[in-house]
């Protein structure tokens, strides 16, 4: 099944609860027509009550959770119904301010960067088995401010939290200078410090991965930290950042700042005593961060951004699978992932059959109240991405694009859309050249490789790309011609802690997860020593 | 008594005994002859357990669980991260018996209790923690092809069955250094305990059942090792054998698995580290480091600092500071937390040590302090310095492995490199000066696989651990150790039509 293919994380929790992803066989029959989407229209209308209070919404800075010096609060809202879950201290200037105060003096005078790495390792050790504690309690508050199904936090993205921290726990006492051949009677080293205090600003589409990708190895290599999290989704940051305390962390070392992007975000990006910025988001916010930095104290700066990867469903792919995989590619987490496979490119042998079969498959999956169980796709985050995906929607219909299913809204309330496919697309259509970030699905055809991965290569994006094929010289080839920062062959967002992410051309700058995303957190420093009387060079 | 004060010897409560029988796929048995040797406490010279001996066709057995858990079982199947999971939950279960775990070494092995407690049984637990951090970060390259359309990458696969089989004198941090790596790695492994020290390891065999760890990934054979040592270094289903020891035994092993099935071998072996002291050196520190690294755990360590070389300008003050702090060294029970050192680990090495110390005395070398056995029993030696010692005495040539310092003096950084380097073996080796010249200088210099700079048993997780010429050919803790259980295999491509090479 395809849906085994998945991250082993994924497909352990997917095979635990098949409802999540409903596998496919071939014979499947598959009911039609928008009526479908009824089975769990009624949760859509009759909202559950999520199963967690919020306990956190104040700043979190010095250890301690304080009200923003403005007072100021913004409401965050529920996707579901758009109605208010709780008022949360708006982060300013000011507070950004006070944040950097207290990691800039937990980096320069504190215990963190003091301590063994063996000791680091331990506190990350056991916030990890906090996270695991209080799994579904963090699960749903992330549920209820995002809207993606519940299962899917509890099982999937929760469990990924610890498991990232757990990984860069591992990496704290491993992280290795070189000892390094001089042209002279030199001793040379090199000393990788922690780089100092580090910015971070995360997006609403995966708040905790996100945050789990940016502290774990800025934690494991000794830094401070002051995180901004998405104005969409406060909640959980609030929460894992009092676990992190539970946990033993020193205070002023993760400091978070709830808030908006062009004030607390920006305060971060310019501030002149942050060493470092890392922002995952769009493109069009990833070049102001770029520029502030450049216009600040030219601290580093890495980018995760948008994407319009290719999904490529070469002419030897058992169509079923590559249908449910390439769905899996572009509707996971209604369609809001930086990686999704957004242009899914069809060899013209397998196109109309694959087309029919992702039409039915679309018109299959069940979107609904993310707290019931079986929901494939809960609502999209808020009413403006809600609406820019309708707009979107409508560009297509307009540009001539064959719409086989879905194109508008789902029930009366929330942010729901139906699982939308577009086949016919052309290039230039700007269904397929903008990240919609929405359940659109956009399918192109395609005769040969040189053609598709030209076609494929034409975007100002590099971030992803999934490649389903049995023949090696085929995957060989678009393994090394894509120019994309992962590729994934018969399988797709496998985004385990160990893989580094990132992206080419206006995907971003740098890769985070893996051994590689340690470098973006440390300092190399050269120390070159004179010898006299060496017994070797 | 002219130095070493001995206090009561106090009789602590022994530690209860739970565990005496062979761990084989995940259960205790008999030895299949029913035999039974006794493991006996240093302290005086009594009996503390039978202990089922293990022989070849136990050996067998657990090879048998082993092989098996290896080809068909799940341990090298599970993911790095899942491994890592059930070795940090074995950590956790160590750190949660410290208590007892120290006691059976102590009572077992004559180490000091509170050493145990607050030093090896943490250190222990440590390298299981470090190695559970490792098992995911087990990364193989993709390579540069110089050929043309060719596409090329390693996996580093574990290496299979390993046989470790691993001394008396550190019988739970040595388990641990061996056993952590290569559960990281995948392998799976048969592990035999020294016949002098073999109740700890059956408790961690215990735990280790406890843990989680599936059925024949960890066995222990409780043996000699003539015959179940031997049964593991010749073994034609063992894929790699690990052992640290004695030279002596070093060579037996790797002749056996040459005669065997040229199982790949890594030896930590004997040493006679050298600790160097310039005349910039501060008097105290160096007179501190070397009794520490001389006598620590009754000298019965293969990096102790036995020959130490003093350089003539401070030679004198060093020398009255030592003899000094060697009143304090108290012996006596390990129990007694105000013990220093306890009792050799047996009458074996109690009468060897004794024989060295009257061959000291016979070739000519001067006893400043010691050279006496302490109390009616059990295997108490003073701590003994000898002076004037020169390259062609016994004590200054042969491992020693007791409380017994030989002092020599030296007038130059040269003359100080080629004493130091003058031994067959080269283990590890200690540095005392401020000067940063002579530091990098000898450092270089010295052809052993540690240096300690003004300080002593600077052993750490992070830090690759092994000998030069003699001492071994390995390299144990940090990453480094990864690679003694693992293969490299290389898989080669035609490659068409690629963008770049």
């Amino acid at each position: 099944m395809a849906s085994r293919r998945f991250s082993s994380m994924l497909s352990r929790s997917f095979m635990s609860s098949p409802s999540l992803f409903p596998l496919r066989g071939k014979n499947t029959n598959v009911n039609r027509g928008a009526h479908r989407y009824s089975n769990h229209a009624a949760s859509i209308e009759n909202t559950i009550t999520p199963p967690v209070k919020v306990e956190h919404t104040q700043l979190l800075i010095n250890g301690k959770f304080v009200d923003a010096a403005s007072g100021k609060t913004f409401p965050t809202l529920d996707p579901r119904t758009g109605e208010v879950i709780a008022q949360v201290a708006e982060g300013d200037v000011e507070d950004v301010n006070r944040a950097v105060l207290a990691a800039r003096k937990a980096f320069d005078e504190g215990p963190w960067p003091r301590m063994t790495a063996y000791e680091r390792s331990k506190i990350l050790l056991r916030f990890a088995d906090l996270v695991d504690k209080h799994n579904d309690e963090i699960a749903a508050l992330e549920t209820w401010d995002n809207g993606k199904p519940f299962e899917q936090s509890a099982k999937v993205e929760v469990p990924m939290l610890a498991r990232v921290f757990r990984y860069y726990a591992g990496w704290a006492d491993k992280i290795h200078g070189l000892t390094v051949p001089g042209d002279g009677s030199h001793h040379v080293q090199t000393l990788h410090e922690p780089i100092g205090v580090a910015g971070q600003i995360i997006p609403w589409n995966f708040p905790l991965l996100m945050l789990s990708w940016k502290l774990g190895p800025a934690l494991a290599c000794g830094n401070t930290v002051v995180l901004k999290t998405a104005e969409q989704t406060p909640l959980s940051a609030l929460l894992v950042g009092r676990l992190l305390h539970e946990a033993g962390l020193p205070e002023g070392v993760v400091n978070i700042v709830s808030g908006f992007g062009s004030t607390a975000g920006a305060a971060i990006a310019s501030h002149m005593d942050i060493d470092k910025v890392a922002f995952t988001g769009s493109t069009e916010v990833g070049k102001i961060i770029l520029q502030l930095a450049s216009k600040s104290n030219l601290k580093a700066v890495t980018l995760e951004l948008g994407g319009k990867s290719p999904f490529i469903v070469c002419e030897d792919a058992d169509v079923d699978q590559a249908v449910e995989l390439a769905h899996f590619a572009l509707f996971f987490n209604q369609g809001q992932c930086c990686c999704a496979g957004s242009r899914t490119f069809v060899h013209e042998r397998v196109y109309d059959e694959f087309v029919e079969k992702a039409k039915a498959r679309a018109i299959k999956r069940a979107v609904g109240d993310p707290f019931k169980s079986g929901i494939e796709q809960g609502p999209q985050v808020d009413s403006e991405q809600f609406k820019k995906i309708l707009k979107y929607i409508k560009h297509g219909v307009e540009n001539g694009a064959t719409l086989q299913a879905g194109g508008d809204r789902l029930g009366s309330k929330g942010y729901y859309i139906q699982p939308t496919v577009f086949s016919d697309v052309k290039d230039d259509m700007l269904i397929a050249t903008d990240e919609i970030f929405g359940p659109v699905q956009t399918i192109l055809k395609f005769k040969d490789l040189d053609e598709v991965i030209a076609r494929a290569n034409n975007s100002r994006y590099g971030l992803a790309s999934g490649v389903f094929t049995q023949n090696l010289d085929t995957a060989n080839r678009l393994m090394r011609a894509l120019r994309v920062g992962s590729v994934w062959i018969n399988c797709f967002d496998v985004l385990d802690a160990t893989i580094p992410f990132g992206g080419y051309k206006m995907s971003g700058i740098g890769r985070e997860k893996g051994i590689y995303s340690l470098n973006n957190y440390l300092q190399v420093k050269a120390v070159v020593t004179a010898i006299k009387n060496p017994a070797w060079l | 008594m002219k130095n070493g004060k001995c206090n009561g010897g106090a009789t602590a409560e022994l530690p209860e005994i739970k565990f005496t029988k062979l761990f084989i796929n995940g259960q205790f048995l008999d030895a299949a002859s029913g035999k039974t040797f006794e493991t006996i406490d240093p302290r005086n010279g009594e009996v503390i357990a039978k202990i089922a001996a293990g022989d070849k066709e136990d050996v067998d057995l657990a090879v048998n669980a082993a092989r098996h858990a290896f080809d068909h079982g799940p341990w090298p199947r599970m993911t790095g991260f899942e491994r890592a999971r059930i070795i940090n939950k074995y950590t956790d279960l160590i750190e949660q018996n410290i208590e007892e775990l120290a006691a059976l070494d102590a009572v077992d092995g004559g180490k000091l209790f509170q050493m145990g407690k607050i030093g090896d049984i943490p250190a222990a637990a440590g390298h299981f923690r470090y190695y559970a951090g490792a098992a995911d970060k087990i990364h193989g390259e993709t390579l540069r092809m110089t050929r043309p359309s060719l596409f090329g990458y390693t996996l580093k696969e574990p290496i299979g069955v390993v046989g470790h089989i691993i001394p008396w004198n550190f019988p739970s941090i040595m388990f641990a250094m061996k056993v952590a790596p290569a559960l990281a790695a995948g392998c799976t492994m048969v592990v035999k305990p020294a016949e002098q020290t073999p109740l700890s390891a059956l408790f961690y065999a215990h735990l280790s059942k406890e843990a989680g760890f599936p059925d024949g990934v960890i066995n222990v054979v409780t043996g000699f090792g003539s015959t179940a040592g031997a049964a593991i270094a010749s073994h034609m289903d063992i894929d790699k054998v690990s052992f640290t020891g004695s030279t002596d035994v070093g060579r037996k092993i790797m002749q056996a698995a040459a005669t065997s099935n040229l199982k790949k071998v890594s030896l930590e072996l004997g040493g006679k580290s050298p600790l160097l002291i310039f005349d910039d050196a501060d008097v105290n520190k160096a007179a501190e480091l070397a009794l520490l690294g001389c006598f620590y755990n009754k000298g019965e360590i293969c990096v102790a600092s036995s020959r130490v070389f003093i350089q003539e300008g401070i030679y004198d003050k060093v020398v009255e500071k030592m003899l000094e702090k060697a009143k304090e060294w108290t012996v006596g029970d390990p129990f007694d937390s105000s013990s220093r050192q306890g009792p050799q680990v047996d009458k074996k090495q109690y009468e060897k040590v004794l024989s060295y110390i009257e061959h000291g005395k016979n070739e000519g070398a001067t006893l400043l302090t010691g050279g006496n056995t302490i109390g009616d029993k059990g295997y108490y030696i003073e701590p003994t310095i000898f002076a004037d010692v020169t390259e062609d005495m016994k004590i200054y040539k042969e491992e020693i492995f007791g409380p017994v310092m030989s002092l020599m003096k030296f007038k130059t950084i040269e003359e100080g490199i080629k004493c130091a380097n003058n031994t067959k073996y080269g283990l590890a080796a200690g540095i005392v000066s401020q000067n940063i010249d002579v530091i990098n200088t000898v450092s270089r210099s010295i052809k052993a696989g540690v240096i300690w700079v003004n300080c002593y048993f600077a052993f750490d997780l992070d830090s690759p651990y092994g000998g030069y010429k003699m001492s071994g050919n390995c390299r144990e803790s940090g990453m480094d150790a990864l690679d003694s259980y693992l293969q490299v295999k290389s898989i080669a491509m035609p490659l068409h039509n690629s963008p770049w090479m």
